[in-house]
């Protein structure tokens, strides 16, 4: 019989790393970040693997990077201003091409902001927080379940895509505890990363395997010698000018996510198959959501709920055909409008698009969602 | 049971609020096979300054997490009293501690004042278990509304605390549990 747990969104998170195979962790605690670490500090001793606290944010991901190219499923985890300091090295993570899995808990910005309150501000910092062009993979659950599953989710796509991979939770989800039935082992797939078969000798780092596209890698100590720059790079790692070479290299960069687009998004949608009104919202958000579209249903609205699981890449072809036949969305969110463009993008102009904010470190209330709905409605 | 039961521990920071309400949701969802979701919010202090939590308990899927129009508040200190007694739902009850709350607004819900400090103090010797007598409250209330056997969050309490520390704790939720005869 599967195990029940009553655990935090930050507990769950960590235990479904561990889940996945992550044995080491390297970061630095922040609110309302920290119990990841603390729980990765208590665990992983016991299963044979590293937790190293680093003398700063910087230094903590830094550190994930060097398990990563030692050979383990690594993690750090952060907050928003955690999260500004991450990004230098997060792009060379993507420009090496490391599996890596950064968990951000969001709170209000900017700069230290709210440690305690929940925000939603770090949606566009997750697409474009790096400079440069790279595809990136974030998730945003919203139960403390879909946590524990995310974060397998997250592992299993930072090996096979050799990039790193986000998990934007919020305060809310965070620090609250909810039933949790731990799934068997055998009910999920966990993915190890592809290690390359040819001898050292003839090792070429980015050079893509021509089925999948996706280079193998092999971890620093297996006998293989690569060299690690964040400048472009050829498929040998050493730096290059040459235009085709850097055409070939960014090119892949983006492609390696979007050929494969499909097996990545994931949303969540409930009642929208009369629906004249789709409210779309993420994370903790999405559940007043759920509430108030449930309520409005009960007074006999057509109104339906639509929750991107994966938030890059956005699921903009379904909301899309969802929207068109709907004809009105309505986009609330825990920010001045950060998703609401990426929803605007998707629909091409074919629903009216009513946009609510609400940045005073609270979560919506069933009740104000509600309000919209009945306004848009009549 | 209606589709969800919100409970609010209220009271200032120390008075082991939080810690209830995750005893609750423990009892709800581990012992009693029902779902139950526990959320919190506190300011930065260790010690003082208001300090909430709250637990939803339903049998079905739990959507907005947190409270609305609280069923039963269990409200350990004036300030909270004076913030939340107003939002209790329909039908419901309030325990107020006759301690530290003095006066009690106006109200249409069904209010106790019991002394569940007092009773941490002097019965069971130690102030520091407030938050298992009014654990103990909670029980009888929710076992005479069907909600949970009282059973399940005693052990839930014995699961939760301190090895060494399970007979005053006991104590106190027995005490508390006396309370509500």
């Amino acid at each position: 019989m599967p195990r029940v747990e009553f655990w935090q969104g930050n507990a769950s998170i960590a235990q479904g790393a561990l889940a996945a195979g992550c044995r080491f962790f390297g970061g630095y605690p922040i609110t309302p970040s920290s119990e990841i670490a603390e729980v990765m500090a208590a665990e992983l001793p016991a299963h044979n693997g590293r937790f190293i606290q680093m003398e700063d944010e910087i230094a903590g991901i830094a550190a994930a990077i060097g398990g990563s190219v030692a050979g383990f499923k690594a993690m750090t985890a952060t907050s928003g201003p955690g999260f500004s300091l991450k990004q230098e090295n997060l792009g060379l993570a993507y420009m090496a091409e490391i599996p890596l899995v950064v968990v951000d808990v969001m709170r209000g910005g900017p700069s230290t902001g709210l440690p305690t309150s929940i925000a939603q501000q770090d949606v566009m910092q997750a697409r474009w927080g790096t400079h440069g062009d790279h595809a990136t993979i974030a998730y945003a659950p919203s139960s403390v379940q879909e946590c524990f599953e995310v974060a397998i989710k997250a592992f299993n796509m930072a090996e096979r895509f050799r990039q790193p991979v986000l998990i934007m939770s919020d305060e809310v989800l965070g620090h609250m505890r909810e039933k949790v039935v731990v799934p068997d082992r055998e009910t999920y797939t966990i993915v190890n990363r592809k290690k390359p078969s040819c001898a050292p000798d003839v090792f070429m780092p980015y050079k893509p395997d021509p089925e999948d596209n996706l280079p193998p890698m092999a971890s620093f100590g297996d006998g293989y010698r690569w060299h690690i720059t964040g400048l472009t790079h050829n498929e040998w790692g050493f730096p290059t000018n040459c235009p085709e070479e850097i055409a070939k290299k960014t090119a892949r960069l983006m492609d390696k996510v979007n050929a494969y687009r499909d097996d990545i998004v994931e949303f969540e949608t409930e009642s929208v198959e009369d629906a004249r009104i789709i409210v779309v919202a993420f994370g903790s958000v999405a559940r007043t959501a759920l509430s108030a579209v449930r309520m409005a249903r009960s007074k006999g609205l057509k109104v339906g709920y639509f929750r991107p699981i994966v938030l890059w890449p956005f699921p903009d072809r379904e909301l899309e055909a969802l929207a068109e036949k709907a004809g009105k969305l309505i986009v609330p969110e825990l920010n001045y409008g950060q998703m609401v463009n990426e929803v605007e993008r998707s629909v091409h102009g074919k629903a009216g698009i009513t946009q609510m904010s609400l940045v005073n470190g609270e979560l919506f209330q069933p009740s104000e969602i509600l309000e919209k709905i009945e306004e848009v409605a009549r | 049971m209606r589709d969800r039961y919100e409970i609010r521990f209220a009271g200032s920071g120390g008075q082991g609020v939080i810690l209830a309400a995750v005893v609750v949701g423990e009892a709800a969802a581990i012992f009693e096979g029902l779902n139950s979701v526990q959320t919190q919010s506190y300011g930065p202090e260790a010690r003082g300054g208001k300090s909430k939590s709250e637990v939803v308990i339903s049998r079905g899927s739990i959507d907005y997490p947190k409270a609305t129009t609280p069923d039963l508040q269990i409200i350990l200190n004036q300030a909270s009293c004076d913030e939340f007694i107003a939002q209790t739902g329909k039908g419901g009850i309030v325990v107020v501690d006759d301690t530290y709350v003095s006066s009690v607004p106006e109200t249409e819900a069904q209010v106790f004042s019991l002394p569940i400090v007092k009773t941490a103090r002097e019965k069971v010797g130690r102030e520091l278990v407030t938050n298992m007598v009014a654990l103990g409250v909670t029980a009888k209330i929710l076992e005479k509304k069907g909600l949970m056997k009282a059973e399940s969050l005693k052990q839930a309490v014995l699961a939760r605390v301190p090895k060494g520390t399970e007979e005053i704790n006991e104590k106190a939720f027995i005490e508390g549990y006396k309370l509500m005869e």
